[in-house]
Formats: C-alpha cells, structure tokens, sequence
C-alpha cells in the first residue's frame, strides 16, 4: 500500500511518534510470536504487561487512571498498528480491554476504577466484555442472564457465549436482566463480576479463526456479586452497551482495511517476485487489476473511517448521523477485508492455501468481523432507521 | 555525573534507499526518517546509568535541521532529562560531516561539563565511524569505541569492545567518549505515557554560529549509485554439482 504523510488534521506529532515506536515494538515483540502464539490458543500474560508498558491499555483513558488521554485517532493508531502482525486473534485478545473497560472508565464507581480499570490499564489484569449469550447476541434487549437482588449483593444465574479473552480474564464487564420485570432493553445493567467467583464456569471454544484468542462459553451458577460492583445505573446497562458499541465498531474497521492492507502488501510482494509464463505476476493485466481494486476499496475504507473520526472528535455531525455512518463504515472495512484476502489468497494460488502466509490465516478470520461487534444485517438495520429510512 | 548523548536524525532503516536522478545523493524528500539506531543504543546505556545511581542527568543533542527536534523528543520519551537541538542546515538534503558535528559538540561538553559521552559507533546513513573519535581528540578525553559492555566505576571505565575476530577489554580514565555497538545493549521502545511526558521537557534551541563552527562541507560527493542489482542465480542438480560450482568460483 502506499504510504500517505500523515493527514495533519488527523495526526499530531504524538500520534506519529507513538506510530513509530509501537511499529518497532509489534515488529520485534509481536509479530515474530504469532505462529506459537496461534497454536497455543492463548496469549502470554507478560505480553499484556509488555503493551501495558507502551500504554496501549490507556490510550484513550484519562491521566488519573494510568492513560494518556489520548483522542480516538490515538486508538486507530493502535489499531493500525496492532494489526500488522496480521492476526486478528492477537488483537482481539489483546484488544478485549477496549470493549471491557470502558463501561467502568465511564460510568463505574471511584472503588471499581481502582480496582478494576486501573490494573488493566497497567497491563496487570486482562479486562473482558460478556454480553452475547446462547440465546442470541444480535438481539441485546432479549438477554436473560438475571441478576436478583439478595441483600447488599446479587445473584447472578445464566449463560454467556463466545467470550474473547474468556479463558485468562480476570475481570467481565457482564450485562445482565437487574429487573426481571421489565421486558426488553429496561431491565438491562451491567456488573463487574471477577473471574475467581464461585460459581463462574469457563470453557474453552475452538474457532476458524483468530487461534491466539482464548474465546469462552461462561455460565454463572449462583454467583454471589456485591451490589457495589454494579457499573453505572441499575437499567442503564443496554445504553451503556450501545455507546460502547460505537467506539468498537470504529476500532473493528480499522482493523478490517489494515488487516486488508496486510493481504494486499504480501500478495503484491508475490506477484512482483513470481514468475509465470515469462514475466512476473504483476505484469499479468488481470493481477495488476486485482491489486488496483484491493488498493482501491482499502483506501476508501480508510479515508471513511478518519472522516468519521474526525467529524465525531469535533462534534460536527448528529448523533444518529455518527451512528449510521460508523455502521456504514463497519461494512465498508469488512467487506473490503473480504475482498481483499479473497484476491490476495488468489493472487498466491498454491501458497495461499497453505499455513504460514498472512493471506491463508486473514481468509480465516474474515467472517468474525463481519459478525462480532454487531452483524452486516444489524449495522444494515441500524443505518436505516438512524437516517430514518 | 551528567551524560551528553548526541543523536542524529537519519533516514529509517526500514526505507528503501532511492538515489536522487542526479547522482547528488540519496533522496530524503517526504521520507521517514528516525533515530540512528547505534544512537538510541547509546541513550539507553546512558539512562541504565542513570537508573543505576550512576549519572544524575542525561542530555541529547542532535545537530542538524529542525526537524531534529523529533528525535530529541524520541530520546526524551525513552527517558533522557533534557535536550539541545544546534540547528546547522535548512535543507534536509545537507549532512553535516563528522568533523563540524565533533567541533560543535566539544563546545556544548564545555558548556555542560559531562563526565562522560555516549554516542553511536556510525550513523547509518553515511556509516563514517568518526564523530566519537574526532571528539575524543579535540578533548583530549579517552576513548572507547565499538562497546558492547559498559561498566563505569569512579574515575576509570572499563569497555568491553567488539573488534575484529572477537572482544578485547580495556580500562580507561574517565572523562571518556564511549561509542555503541549494536550488542551494548537493546533500547526500550518510547511509550505514549513518556511521549506525553517528554513534551514538558526542556528543549533549548542553538544554532552552528552561536558556538562559531563552520559547518561548510569539506567533502564533496563525487558520485552515488544505487548497489548492482544482484544476478539471477543457477539451480543445480547434485550436492556434488553444488560443490563444483563453489569450487570453480573459489568459493570453498
Ligand atoms: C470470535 C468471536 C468473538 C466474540 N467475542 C465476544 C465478546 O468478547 N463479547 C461478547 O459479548 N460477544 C462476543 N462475540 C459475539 C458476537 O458479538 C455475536 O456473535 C454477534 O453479536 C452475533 O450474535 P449471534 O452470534 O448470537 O448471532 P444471531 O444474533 O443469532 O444472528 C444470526 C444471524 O441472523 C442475523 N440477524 C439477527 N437478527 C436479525 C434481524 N433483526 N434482521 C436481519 N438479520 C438478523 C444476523 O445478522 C446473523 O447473520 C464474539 C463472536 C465471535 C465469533
Ligand atoms: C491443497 C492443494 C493440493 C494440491 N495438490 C496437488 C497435486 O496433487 N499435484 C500437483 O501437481 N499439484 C497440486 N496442487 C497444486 C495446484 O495445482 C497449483 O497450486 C495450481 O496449479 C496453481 O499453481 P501455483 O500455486 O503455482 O500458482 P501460480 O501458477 O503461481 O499462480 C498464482 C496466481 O497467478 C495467476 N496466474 C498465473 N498465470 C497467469 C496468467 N498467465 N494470467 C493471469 N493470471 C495468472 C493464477 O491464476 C493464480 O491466481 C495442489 C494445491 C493445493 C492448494
């Protein structure tokens, strides 16, 4: 892909010399991890430690917490970058925190920041977010996990699915039905519950991708929460839940088009090196076309989401706009992920299908992202009815 | 003690290198530059010295363009205490050879009265491998180049230095110049919290003339070319035809 000087308006000198330093750390201390980290279908924790130490886990959290306070063209630096060692699964376990924690940095008493949001931030304890259960993810207001209210505590029973960092975390942001009573999005609340409650059973799901991510099925057996681990208002859990979403569908399409990105700097590599019928790949016109197209809708999808970040930081635009836009965008950066591990596999015939290339593992993990952190058809019907359709 | 670390700002080790048309030199333009690699060793060795107990404050200076005031805030956010930007050239284009680097660096150690200084072996970019030993000889310090192990101990230093066919290790008197090897030892990575941090750190601003150093090159490039492009290889048949080949090339 070619590189483009960093767009002032989005990018101040901290963005960029953070770019370079975590580009440097993920080259030497990720990347070169990914295979045995890929088979041991979980990530090391001192790896958390050693991010938490760059202050990825604090990018965008305030000072007093141990962040930096950075805005959100600081999460997509991360992102971008994160995502050059082309597996998803590392990022997903090492993103889970982004999803996890913002509910307490945002709403969670003085004790839980403390307790909770601090350490992860510091890169000491791994943060996971658990709303999806068996009985469906798409449809939030219908969860039935259900915390009852028994003196200063709650009592937790129910089931959650395809938990990321479900395995090694140590504390789940958890919603929950607060209010059996109330039907729907009402009743919803989110707890904080640690990962060594009584009660609290984890296992281990195998996937198509994203191998270095310990994704879990939970079940809550009578665990017994303090009340004080109730983060933000009692009800409050489901708009909480769809404010979180926002910010991880942005960080979900940066990762989709660098993931692109990925497929599209290793496929031209090849084309421009393998020889077939005389002459290099590349000079076949229907591969050149192919890369053109791949360039082409990455940087769409790129220039899009700086577009709405930037809109968004300088509250320019409504907030039903944000969201429409920031779903569109989810699809625009998926599908082009899509696209381009699709041509990429292609352009790599024989060796795409084969372990060990960027392209074979990106293929794999296309899918998640269109599914996780709200589906094509929800984004689809969330657009329509913010702008109204 | 206080530590003076001088840093160049140097086209990117991970850039491909283009010729400029005219043979002139190589084409910096829109390009992304970053640390000497040997430079950011030599910041680190002087921060472990600093987190050891043994230097009170370490200072980086870089001499060059204004964008140099980047590096100096890399350096800054790996954990150096302040820094000095000698602004020598407008134009990016223009190196400033060893010998203006070592006069302008001679006068800040006098202004700042190091006990020591720690600078890369060679920058990548030119690779001259002279700078530290040019200053050692206008001070009259003593000199440690090539070092992979450092240990400072009172008035003396001993170095471990990386020459030809192995390691030779000497003693030396401080006041001393040090120059890094790339086993010394591995940098740490600027974090966002101390790339924060460092924006509240002193950066004076000098120019060439405010020490009365000439920086008018000295040396005039003649020529540069790209390397040859490398030559498609042979496949051969047999370990025996292998060795042949090797043979006939004098290669074994
Ligand atoms: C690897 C991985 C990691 C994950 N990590 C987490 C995590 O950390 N925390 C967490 O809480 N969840 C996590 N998830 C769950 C993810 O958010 C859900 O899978 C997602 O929200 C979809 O829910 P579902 O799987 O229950 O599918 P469903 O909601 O059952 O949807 C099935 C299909 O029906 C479609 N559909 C549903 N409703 C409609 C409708 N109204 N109109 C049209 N089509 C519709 C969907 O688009 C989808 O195609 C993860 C998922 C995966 C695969
Ligand atoms: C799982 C698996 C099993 C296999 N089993 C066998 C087997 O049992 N025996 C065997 O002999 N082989 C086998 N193969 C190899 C398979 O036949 C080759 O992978 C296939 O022929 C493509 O060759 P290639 O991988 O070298 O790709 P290349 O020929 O290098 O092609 C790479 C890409 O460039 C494109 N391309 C090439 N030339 C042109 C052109 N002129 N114009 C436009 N585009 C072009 C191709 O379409 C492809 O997209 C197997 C492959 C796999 C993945």
């Amino acid at each position: 892909m070619f590189e483009l000087s960093p767009n002032t308006h989005y990018f101040s000198e901290d963005h960029t010399a953070f770019r370079h330093a975590l580009r440097a750390f993920v080259d030497k201390e990720i990347t070169p991890n990914v295979p045995a980290w890929e088979d041991a279908g979980r990530m090391p924790r001192e790896i958390f430690k050693k991010i938490g130490d760059m202050g990825v886990q604090g990018v965008i959290c305030p000072t007093n917490l141990g962040g930096s306070n950075g805005d959100f063209f600081m999460q997509i630096v991360v992102s971008e970058e994160l995502s050059r060692c082309g597996a998803g699964g590392v990022c997903a376990s090492l993103g889970s925190h982004s999803i996890g924690n913002p509910p307490i940095v945002n709403h969670g008493s003085d004790d839980l920041k403390t307790r909770v949001a601090m350490p992860v931030i510091a890169g000491d304890k791994i943060s996971a977010l658990a709303i999806t259960e068996p009985g469906g993810g798409s449809d939030v207001g219908a969860l039935r996990t259900n915390a009852v209210r028994d003196g200063d505590h709650f009592i937790v029973n129910g089931e959650k699915t395809f938990i990321t960092s479900g395995m090694q975390a140590d504390f789940f942001t958890v919603a929950v039905r607060t209010d059996a009573q109330k039907a729907g999005h009402g009743g919803i609340s989110f707890l904080m519950i640690e990962g060594d409650t009584p009660g609290l059973g984890r296992t281990q799901l195998k996937k198509m991708g994203w191998w270095a991510s310990d994704t879990a099925h939970l079940t809550f057996d009578n665990c017994r929460v303090p009340v004080t681990n109730l983060i933000g208002q009692e009800g409050e859990g489901f708009k909480n839940a769809m404010m979180n979403f926002n910010a991880e569908r942005l960080t979900i399409a940066s990762q989709a088009y660098s993931f692109a990105e990925v497929c599209y700097r290793e496929a031209l590599a090849w084309a421009q090196d393998r020889q077939a019928f005389g002459k290099p790949l590349s000079q076949q016109q229907v591969i050149r076309h192919k890369l053109v197209d791949m360039a082409m809708k990455i940087d769409a999808a790129k220039t899009l989401t700086y577009d709405i970040v930037y809109r968004h930081i300088h509250k320019m635009d409504p907030l039903n706009v944000h969201i429409a836009r920031t779903s569109m965008a989810k699809i625009t950066a998926t599908d082009t992920m899509q696209f381009c591990a699709d041509a990429a596999v292609q352009i790599l015939g024989g060796m795409g299908y084969m372990q060990g290339t960027a392209s074979e593992r990106i293929y794999r993990e296309t899918k998640v992202l269109s599914i996780g952190g709200g589906t094509d058809e929800i984004m689809r019907n969330l657009a329509s009815s913010q702008l109204g359709i | 003690m206080k530590v003076l670390v001088p840093v160049k700002r140097v086209i990117d080790y991970n850039v491909k290198v283009r010729v400029k048309s005219d043979g002139s030199g190589v084409d910096l333009a829109n390009v992304k530059m970053s640390m000497n690699p040997f430079d950011e060793i030599a910041v680190e060795e002087a921060i472990r010295l600093k987190e050891a107990g043994k230097a009170d404050e370490v200072i980086v200076v870089s001499i060059g363009v204004k964008q140099a005031q980047e590096t100096l805030r890399t350096a800054l956010a790996m954990g150096a205490d302040r820094a000095i930007l000698v602004i020598a050239a407008d134009d990016v284009h223009q190196d400033i050879e060893p010998l203006a680097v070592a006069k302008i660096l001679k006068a800040v150690v006098e202004a700042e009265g190091p006990g020591l200084v720690i600078a890369g072996k060679q920058a990548i970019d030119n690779d001259m491998n002279a700078t530290g030993q040019m200053l050692s000889a206008l001070l009259g310090w003593s000199q440690g180049t090539f070092a992979s192990e450092l240990d400072v101990d009172g008035d003396t230093a001993v170095i471990t230095r990386e020459v030809d066919g192995g390691l030779q290790t000497i003693k030396i008197k401080m006041p001393a110049i040090v120059t890094a090897d790339l086993r010394l030892n591995e940098p740490r990575y600027a974090s966002l919290p101390n790339i924060m941090k460092a924006k509240k750190k002193p950066l004076d601003e000098k120019t060439a003339a405010d020490f009365g150093v000439d920086v008018t090159p000295r040396l005039e490039i003649v020529k540069t070319t790209e390397p040859a492009a490398r030559s498609a290889g042979i496949k051969v048949g047999s370990v025996d035809e292998l060795v042949a080949k090797l043979k006939e090339v004098g290669a074994v």
